[in-house]
């Protein structure tokens, strides 16, 4: 393991300083690091694309959704592909854009987040995890420049402020906070409208789901990018609340009851 | 010309062994042991800032005795090699296995190599789905591991507190019955003057708790802590879910989680909405 073959553990591990996961690896195993990796001259073929995520603030905290499908060009590369993860106790991470840079960057940033908090012994602020978030976007912007780009949406329940909060991205590392609702991804234009539209503040937790929903099966019908929701082989957007009892996610039923009412509206 | 003093290589490697043992020994106790759901760590330490018993990974915890700027390095090593392994493998593949193996290399080619061993004594433990699956090694200066079937004792006078357990720890015992025993041969006078009583303030108490997912450490304090040590209290095992106070989930204090018995929550936002509607 070590350098000198001893097994020992190599110094970088046993050097007092960063509770940070990724500067470790910068350090010690810069291969394992997404913008680390040097691409090969040339064209990047075609990779699955994640497209939209809405997120939006409720009485409870925040929600956010995601739909299911990945696509490759004109191709749909996956139809039940997972958007949006549990960043940690507190915070969720939604994704648009290169799939498989896009998910190693969510898997980062939850190592990152617990790793923090078992050197620590403490939790990061909301803001000191969406500052992290933006760090490993801004170092991800020469594969973007490659049309490797991701850009995230990230949530969370802010502890000391007792409310929930929206951060949005852009591929250089810019973080913008967000009020009331967001959308990112191809069908976040006609989310967004409809969001903009239906969104009211206070809401309760069954209200906010049907509207993210209907937000996402509004850019379904508009987008060819974006699935909605796909009542025949049950596969329903992924929903995830973040209150101050910590991340839930949505279950199908509840969904398929929001999907139906929203169906029967639209008749 | 003067030649160089010669030291023999066994009064040499004597002579580090006994620097270390002697400033081991004069640190306070850490017990470890297996209970019927899991593996409990009881360290006598006033300090609330301080830890000796720490989480390394979902499975696997850490608890040493001697130096503490040595041993906190050696924990922060053991979190960066765990959340490095998780991170390339899978969460599966982190081990108190493979940790005991890096720690004992690293403890054994600083006893050998450099001018002063490390002072300290560590355990590392890893909770398996079934008892007979758990594991504890246990590490010392010299880079020497032993697995240890059901508990260990290390510290000072840790040899008194390792006969008690031999008479006195089962296979299965309640966390109760485990934290108790632990808790009263901590506070046994090795010199056999009267045993001191330990309050839940002196101690620092943590547990690996089978029954949860994924991340299985947890600490224990305030008043569940109390109702598992005092004997006729019917609190025998800990809750499997987290207080329900907003926050940093890592300490147990609620023996009951009712509504209303949100006692330890000094300076949590009031959260009057109860349970989410829908």
């Amino acid at each position: 393991m070590g350098p000198d073959g001893s097994g020992r553990l190599p110094a970088a591990f046993l050097t007092p300083g960063s509770a940070s996961f990724s500067e470790f690896l910068a350090g010690h195993a810069a291969h394992l690091l997404p913008a680390h990796r040097a691409l090969p001259a040339g064209q990047v073929p075609e990779v699955p694309r994640a497209t939209t995520i809405v997120a939006l603030s409720f009485a409870d905290g925040v929600l956010m959704a995601g739909d299911r499908r990945a696509t490759m060009g004109n191709l749909i590369a996956h139809r039940e592909i997972e958007k949006v993860f549990p960043a940690d106790e507190y915070s969720c991470v939604g994704i648009a854009g290169s799939a498989g840079i896009a998910v190693e960057l969510v898997r980062l940033f939850q190592v990152e987040l617990e790793h923090y908090e078992k050197i620590e012994g403490a939790l990061l602020s909301l803001d000191g995890k969406a500052n992290r978030l933006a760090t490993m976007i801004r170092s991800n912007l020469g594969l973007a420049m490659q049309g490797l780009a991701v850009v995230p949406i990230f949530a969370g329940y802010d502890l000391d402020q007792t409310a929930g909060r929206i951060f949005s991205y852009d591929v250089t590392g810019g973080r913008y906070e967000e009020h009331d609702h967001h959308g990112v991804g191809s069908g976040s234009l006609f989310a967004r409208g409809s969001l903009k539209k239906r969104w009211r503040p206070g809401m309760e937790r069954v209200e906010a789901v049907r509207v993210a929903v209907e937000a996402l099966s509004d850019a379904a019908e508009d987008d060819s990018a974006t699935g909605g929701p796909d009542s025949g082989r049950r596969i329903y957007p992924v929903l995830a609340t973040v209150t101050a009892e910590g991340y839930s996610r949505v279950p199908d039923e509840e969904i398929q009851t929001a999907v139906t009412v929203i169906g029967e509206a639209t008749r | 010309m003067t030649l160089p003093f010669y030291v023999s290589p066994e009064q040499l490697m004597k002579d580090r062994a006994d620097y270390a043992r002697k400033n081991i020994a004069r640190g306070r106790l850490v017990v470890v042991l297996a209970y019927e759901g899991g593996i409990a760590f009881v360290a006598e330490n006033p300090s609330r800032a301080l830890h000796k018993i720490s989480e390394i990974y979902d499975r696997v915890a850490f608890a040493a005795v001697g130096k503490y700027n040595e041993f906190e390095n050696l924990r922060v090593a053991g979190v960066r090699y765990a959340d490095l392994r998780g991170y390339s493998y899978d969460r599966s593949d982190v081990t108190a296995r493979g940790l005991a193996n890096a720690y004992a290399q690293t403890l054994g080619a600083v006893f050998t190599q450099e001018s002063k061993p490390l002072e300290v004594e560590i355990v590392v433990a890893e909770v398996g789905p079934t008892p007979d699956t758990d594991q504890i090694y246990r590490l010392t200066f010299d880079g020497s591991v032993a697995d240890e079937q059901g508990f260990v004792a290390m510290g000072g006078q840790a040899e008194q507190v390792t006969a008690g357990l031999q008479e006195r720890w089962q296979p299965e015992m309640t966390l109760s019955a485990a934290l108790s025993l632990a808790v009263e041969l901590l506070g046994r006078d090795p010199g056999g003057g009267p045993p001191r009583q330990l309050g839940t303030a002196q101690l620092e108490v943590a547990i690996l708790d089978r029954l949860r997912p994924r991340r299985a450490f947890r600490r224990l304090a305030g008043p569940l802590l109390e109702r598992l040590l005092t004997p006729d209290d019917p609190t025998t095992d800990v809750p499997h879910t987290d207080d329900p106070r907003p926050g940093h989930h890592d300490v147990l204090t609620n023996g009951t989680p009712a509504p209303g018995d949100q006692s330890p929550a000094p300076d949590g936002p009031e959260d009057p909405e109860g349970p989410a509607a829908g």
